[in-house]
C-alpha cells in the first residue's frame, strides 16, 4: 500500500449564492427573455469559502484547523474529502479516505440498525465478507442487543450517538478527516469513546481536524492551519501557532500528547 | 477491537481539480460513470430498502401496488370498454398493459426529477459518484414495474391472451428503456437541483403526455391519417416499442427509427449535460 499523501496546490472553492431568483428557471428565462441574463451573469453573487490554499501533508502529519465560525475548515474538509471540486487549483490525495463530517452519513432512521450498518459498509465499498465483521463490531461497541433489529427510528438518543459513533469509527481509513462534532456527546459516553477514537487517530497515516477545542488539538496534533475568511492565516508547529491564536500563553497539557506515540510506531515518511 | 475492520482502499490515488478542457471533464465523467457501475449492489439495495420503507409495517408489503394497479386496471377497463365501445375481452388486456408501462414511464420521468435533491445528505457527506443515484433510481422503478407486471399476466391469463414469439421482441426495447432512463436521470436529476421549479413543470408535462398518447385509447382509433403521425409523439415510439410486441404485433419500423432517434437526442443532451454539471452538483444541493 502506498504511503499517504494530501497535496493542495493553490485551490479556492467558490460558492455561488442562490436567491430567490436564481433557483428558479421562470424567472431566469423572464430574464433572459427582458435582456437581462448577461447582467445576471455578472453580478452573480459568489462565496469565496476557500482562497488560494496551498499546503501538503504526508504520512504522519496531523493537522488540527482552527478558525473562527465561517472561516472554511469545514468546506476545506469537504474539498480534501472530494465532496467539493475545487473552481481554481488542485487536490491530490493518495490512500484511502475516511471522512467524519455528519454524524448521520447514510442513516436512515426507518431503517433497522442492522441495515445501517450494511448501508454503511456498501458506501465504503467492503467486500461482502467485510461486510460481516463490521456488523459484528459495531454490535459489540454499542451494545444494541435486539434493538439491532428494530427501527432506529424508536431508539433513544443514546443509543443513536453510539450506532452513529460505532459506524464511524470501525472503517480504518489511511486519511482521517474529521469534523467537530464528533467530540461532542455526554462524558459518560465519551469516556468509552475516547479510546476506540485516539485508536482509530493513531491508526491513520494522516488526521485533519476540525475543532473550536484547543485540547484536543494540542494533545493530538502536530501542526495547525489557522483559517482566517477562507485564506491561511498561519500555518506551523501546533503550540506555536495555537498561542498565537488564542493569544496568550498556553497552560500545561493535562493528557499525554497522541502524536508522539502514533509516529514513534511507524517508519519515518519517505 | 480486535474485530476491527481493515481499511480498504478504495481508490489509491485521486485528483479534484477545475476541470476546463472539454476531453478533462468527458474523462471525468466516463470515470463517473464507471465507479457508479462498480457499485451496482449498492445501487440495488438502496433501490431494494427504497420499495421497503415506502411499505414497512403494511400486510401486503409491495404488492399494494399490483393490488392498486389491479383495481384502476379492472375499474378502467370496463367503464373505457363502454365509453370507447370495445370489446372488453379485447380492451382490458390492451389497458393492463399499457397502463402499467405507462405507470413506468410516468413515475421515472417524476422520480429522476429527484435523484439528486434526494441523495443531498450522502452526496455532502461523502465522496459518491452521481451515477450510483441514476442507477438507484431506476432499480426502484423496475422493481416496482416487476410487482405490476403480476396484473399483466393475471389479465393475460383470464382472457387467453398470449403474445407468442413476438413477445421476445419487447426485450430489445425495454433495453433501450433502461438505458434512456439512466440518461434522463442525470439529466433531469441535475436540471431539478440546479432549478428548483422543473419538477412540477414536468409533472404536467407527463400529464398532458398521458392523454395525447394512446394510453388509454387504442392507436387504430385514429384512423389511418392519425397513426401516420403518431410517431412524431416521442412518448408514442418509447411506448410502443416494447407494447407492440407484447401485444403479439411486430414492431413497426417507423417507430424504432423514431425511438432510437429520440434517444441519441437524448443521450447527447445529458452527456452534454452531466460532463458540465456534474462537478458542480454537490454546489446546488
Amino acid at each position: 500500500m502506498n504511503r499517504a499523501l494530501i497535496s493542495v496546490e493553490g485551490v479556492s472553492v467558490l460558492f455561488p449564492l442562490y436567491h430567490g431568483n436564481a433557483r428558479s428557471l421562470k424567472k431566469m428565462v423572464v430574464a433572459a427573455a427582458s435582456g437581462r441574463l448577461g447582467s445576471d451573469q455578472r453580478h452573480r453573487v459568489v462565496v469565496e469559502a476557500l482562497r488560494e490554499l496551498d499546503f501538503q501533508l504526508v504520512s504522519g502529519d496531523r493537522l488540527g484547523l482552527v478558525g473562527s465560525n465561517g472561516a472554511g475548515k469545514t468546506t476545506l474538509l469537504r474539498t480534501l474529502a472530494g465532496i467539493y471540486e475545487p473552481a481554481i487549483g488542485r487536490v491530490r490525495i493518495q490512500g484511502s479516505l475516511n471522512a467524519l463530517l455528519d454524524p448521520s452519513l447514510g442513516m436512515n432512521l426507518e431503517l433497522t440498525g442492522r441495515e445501517n450498518i450494511m448501508l454503511r459498509g456498501l458506501y465504503n465499498g467492503l467486500p461482502r465478507p467485510m461486510l460481516a465483521r463490521l456488523e459484528a463490531d459495531v454490535a459489540e461497541f454499542a451494545e444494541l442487543g435486539d434493538f439491532l433489529d428494530l427501527p432506529v427510528r424508536i431508539y433513544s438518543a443514546g443509543m443513536v450517538v453510539r450506532l452513529g459513533f460505532a459506524l464511524a469509527t470501525a472503517i480504518k481509513p489511511q486519511i482521517l478527516l474529521m469534523d467537530e462534532w464528533f467530540l461532542a456527546g455526554d462524558a459518560a459516553f465519551m469516556a468509552k469513546a475516547r479510546s476506540r477514537l485516539e485508536e482509530m487517530v493513531r491508526g491513520a497515516e494522516i488526521l485533519v481536524l476540525s475543532t473550536h477545542a484547543t485540547d484536543i488539538v494540542r494533545s493530538w496534533c502536530t501542526r495547525v492551519l489557522w483559517l482566517d475568511q477562507g485564506r491561511i492565516h498561519a500555518d506551523g508547529p501546533a503550540d506555536e501557532i495555537l498561542t498565537q491564536y488564542l493569544g496568550h500563553p498556553l497552560p500545561p497539557l493535562e493528557s499525554e500528547p497522541l502524536g508522539e506515540s502514533a509516529t514513534a510506531d511507524q517508519p519515518p515518511a519517505a | 477491537m480486535s474485530q476491527a475492520v481493515t481499511p480498504i482502499a478504495r481508490e489509491s490515488l485521486v485528483e479534484f481539480r477545475a476541470s476546463r478542457t472539454m476531453s478533462e471533464r468527458n474523462r471525468l465523467a466516463v470515470r463517473d460513470v464507471g465507479e457508479g457501475l462498480r457499485l451496482w449492489r449498492l445501487a440495488w439495495t438502496l433501490g431494494w430498502l427504497d420499495i421497503r420503507l415506502r411499505y414497512r409495517g403494511s400486510m401486503l408489503g409491495p404488492f399494494w401496488l399490483t393490488l392498486s394497479t389491479a383495481i384502476m386496471v379492472s375499474a378502467l377497463g370496463y367503464l373505457y370498454a363502454v365509453l370507447f365501445r370495445q370489446e372488453i375481452a379485447d380492451y382490458l388486456p390492451f389497458l393492463a398493459l399499457s397502463q402499467v408501462l405507462w405507470g413506468f414511464l410516468a413515475a421515472l420521468v417524476s422520480e429522476s426529477c429527484t435523484t439528486f435533491t434526494e441523495a443531498e445528505p450522502v452526496i455532502r457527506s461523502v465522496r459518491m459518484p452521481y451515477f450510483l443515484f441514476a442507477t438507484r433510481t431506476l432499480v426502484r422503478n423496475v422493481l416496482v414495474l416487476a410487482h405490476n407486471v403480476v396484473v399483466i399476466v393475471g389479465v393475460d391469463i383470464i382472457f387467453g391472451v398470449w403474445p407468442g414469439a413476438n413477445g421476445l421482441l419487447a426485450l430489445p426495447g425495454l433495453v433501450l428503456w433502461m438505458v434512456d432512463a439512466l440518461a434522463l436521470t442525470m439529466l433531469l436529476g441535475g436540471f431539478c437541483a440546479r432549478f428548483r421549479d422543473i419538477l412540477p413543470i414536468v409533472n404536467s408535462v407527463m400529464q398532458i403526455a398521458f392523454f395525447v398518447t394512446p394510453v388509454i385509447w387504442k392507436p387504430s382509433q385514429l384512423g389511418p391519417d392519425g397513426v401516420a403521425h403518431l410517431p412524431f409523439n416521442p412518448f408514442f415510439d418509447m411506448l410502443e416499442i416494447v407494447r407492440a410486441p407484447l401485444l403479439g404485433a411486430e414492431p413497426d419500423r417507423m417507430v424504432w427509427v423514431g425511438a432510437l432517434a429520440y434517444s441519441l437526442a437524448l443521450w447527447g443532451l445529458a452527456w452534454g449535460f452531466f460532463t458540465r454539471a456534474r462537478p458542480r452538483i454537490a454546489y446546488w444541493l
